[in-house]
């Protein structure tokens, strides 16, 4: 992992220190909430719908033991005990009073951790594949460069009043567990003729215009990355549209410019950026990959697993389901669910952090990982050592067998949190969630993605969900839409609007109409809903949702 | 012809705590929505929303919700307040542990 170095450290203190005068300020009244307003969101800092909320950023949701237990010293003492891991690898604490939060920064800062740009119109915090170092599938770590990034984005002066928010994701995958097709910029890591590269993707983004990225550059140079993203900023930064705050996002400026003028214009920057640079950017790549070196793998016999899984069929269905392939011999990647069935989603309390600290320190070479997906994963366990992980994680509750399945459900805050929020989410998943497990259907489905998102900014990623579902106000009742087909993989795709939306109480039923017409149509279970989908089309699903009102337009 | 003006309460969130807050007939903030002052004159409700629009050291981002007559008081009429009332759905904590704890 990377540590701080002395520059780091006193940059967060100064930086800490700081906004501790700012708070104090504000509260004795010498600075106003219009004044304050954007000094705390440039620490992270929100006021919601019930209380202030503090974002922290977890860069490419890598964390150490040590990182998570100070998280869950956080909930307990300033917080309600709990924090919220989010799709942007963030996690958040929905309670803090605002005279706390400067002791909750030094706090935080304490293991090297902050909350800065996890707001306001800048860099936020950089994302990556959450199996990073672990994959099997993996050409190369995106974490080292995720962490450049970090570095050179981090109070950058030229960018810190940008046109919007920007969000820049990395993959080091074919299998793109990132999503970087819907980021401001995507990178993904490639080889070609034995020289590693990146593939430059632009203007990707969900929300109210969702878009999937364009390829900006085929096959980036390794030296040439940092120059060419700060071209590529630069260049939006200029252009991007400051008149209309939903216009502004770089996937309309790469829409209403055109691919090949963002192209040749970037082109034209980085030639001017390009020599500044100097080299120094690749010395500062190879000192941080350093850091990222892999862990002393153990070698030693997996009997304890395989006996596990001949024995226990509790254990077998949870390793099936959760274990995923790792690039050393005899390891796995752990993913821990944070969906237990009714649970909110990507809530952790601090006893389950506390108890996913010390199994990462035991057994997992004292790594963590934050999913976009909301769950937490161990990178690298030895499979001697799995039986002992899950005996642990299921007498805490996270022991659920749903990675990847119709309960592991993506639901942003919604209105139960967010002051943007139109509608509720996290209620539908939880309502979803307990339905099909009730039905005990979840396996018999296989592989479902369902994502929802309670506004417009789609925040829980509806669009690319193999089924979507937006929260919205209908005249002052809650609404929900549904889409089809999306998917966040490497062909990203968003989703298909199946019609009418359903109320809250409808939802639920609606989205089992979808499942059954889906285990009808299935030519066998190796046929995923989505390939289903896209074998069949929308109008069978369309179909089955509404079969009420084409029942009731028919009976006319 | 002007909209008619419907009963209203004005409602902010607390500086320090963050939490929703309402306006009372005696110039106070109450977390209870039951003790908030409601406001059926247009007039008067904007004077009275200057004033507490003015209290910038208590509270933060003051407006007019709209309320409807209940058996126990002032009843939100959109859910975005009800839920303001009331705190998450997702779980038992926060505001409706609250309530729970009072009554």
């Amino acid at each position: 992992m990377y540590t701080y170095s002395e520059f780091d450290s006193a940059f967060v203190a100064a930086r800490n220190s700081q906004f501790r005068a700012q708070v104090e300020r504000r509260i004795d009244g010498s600075l106003t909430e219009d004044e304050f307003k954007p000094l705390r969101l440039m620490n992270g800092l929100y006021l919601q719908l019930h209380a202030y909320m503090l974002r922290v950023a977890i860069p490419y949701g890598t964390l150490n033991s040590r990182q998570m237990r100070k998280l869950a010293d956080i909930a307990e003492r300033w917080d309600k005990g709990y924090g919220h891991f989010t799709t942007r690898q963030n996690i958040q604490y929905n309670w803090p009073n605002l005279a706390d939060v400067p002791d909750m920064l030094d706090a935080l800062a304490e293991v090297q951790m902050h909350a800065i740009q996890t707001s306001g119109n800048t860099i936020r915090n950089v994302t990556a594949d959450h199996f990073a170092g672990a994959a099997a599938d993996e050409v190369a770590d995106p974490r080292p460069v995720a962490e450049l990034i970090r570095q050179w984005s981090t109070d950058h002066p030229e960018f810190q009043f940008l046109p919007r928010k920007f969000k820049v994701g990395v993959t080091g995958s074919p299998n793109d567990r990132a999503v970087t097709a819907a980021h401001d910029i995507g990178l993904r890591i490639i080889e070609r003729d034995g020289e590693i590269g990146y593939q430059v993707i632009v203007g990707g983004g969900l929300g109210r215009t969702p878009m999937i990225g364009k390829v900006l550059a085929d096959f980036l140079p390794e030296s040439d990355l940092l120059p060419y993203i700060e071209a590529v900023v630069s260049v939006w930064n200029l252009l991007g549209r400051r008149d209309n705050k939903f216009k502004s996002r770089i996937k309309i400026t790469v829409h209403e410019h055109g691919i090949e003028n963002i192209r040749a214009r970037v082109a034209e920057r980085f030639a001017i950026i390009k020599p500044s640079f100097a080299g120094i950017d690749q010395e500062m790549l190879a000192a941080i990959r350093a850091d990222f070196a892999p862990p002393a793998f153990l070698t030693a016999s997996d009997e304890p697993y395989n006996h596990a899984r001949q024995h226990d069929p509790i254990f077998r269905s949870w390793a099936d389901t959760n274990l995923s392939e790792h690039r050393a011999p005899g390891y796995a990647v752990v993913s821990i669910s944070l969906k237990a069935h009714g649970k909110t989603p990507g809530d952790a309390s601090a006893r389950q952090m506390r108890l996913m600290a010390a199994l990462a320190e035991r057994y997992g070479h004292d790594e963590l990982r934050i999913s976009h997906e909301q769950n937490v994963i161990l990178p690298h366990v030895h499979k001697s050592h799995i039986p002992s992980v899950f005996a642990a994680l299921r007498a805490e509750g996270l022991g659920t067998a749903n990675i990847g399945l119709i309960s592991d459900i993506i639901a942003c805050p919604g209105m139960d949190y967010c002051a943007l929020a139109t509608a509720r989410s996290i209620p539908i998943a939880q309502e979803i969630a307990t339905r099909f497990d009730e039905l005990k259907l979840e396996h018999e489905i296989g592989e479902m993605k369902i994502k929802i998102s309670g506004c417009i900014n789609a925040c829980g990623h509806h669009h690319v969900g193999h089924i979507g579902i937006l929260g919205l106000d209908r005249a002052g009742v809650e609404s929900y839409q549904i889409t089809l087909g999306g998917d966040h993989r490497a062909d990203a795709r968003l989703g298909d609007r199946t019609g009418p939306g359903f109320s809250a109480d409808d939802i639920v039923p609606a989205i089992e109409r979808i499942v059954y017409a889906y285990l009808d149509l299935r030519t066998g279970p190796e046929e995923t809903f989505l390939a289903a989908y896209q074998r069949v089309g929308l109008a069978p699903f369309k179909a089955a949702l509404y079969q009420t009102e084409a029942q009731a337009y028919a009976a006319e | 012809m002007p909209r008619e003006f419907t009963p209203k309460v004005i409602t902010a969130n607390a500086l320090v705590q963050g939490d929703v807050v309402y306006f009372t007939a005696q110039d106070t903030w109450t977390r209870d929505l039951r003790h908030a002052d409601v406001l059926t004159d247009e007039a008067d409700a904007d004077l009275r929303l200057l004033s507490a629009q003015a209290r910038t050291g208590e509270v933060v981002g003051v407006y007019l919700a709209d309320m409807k007559p209940g058996t126990d008081g002032p009843e939100p009429v959109h859910f975005r307040e009800e839920f303001r009332r009331t705190g998450p759905s997702n779980h038992f904590h926060g505001k409706q542990a609250d309530i729970a704890s009072r009554t």
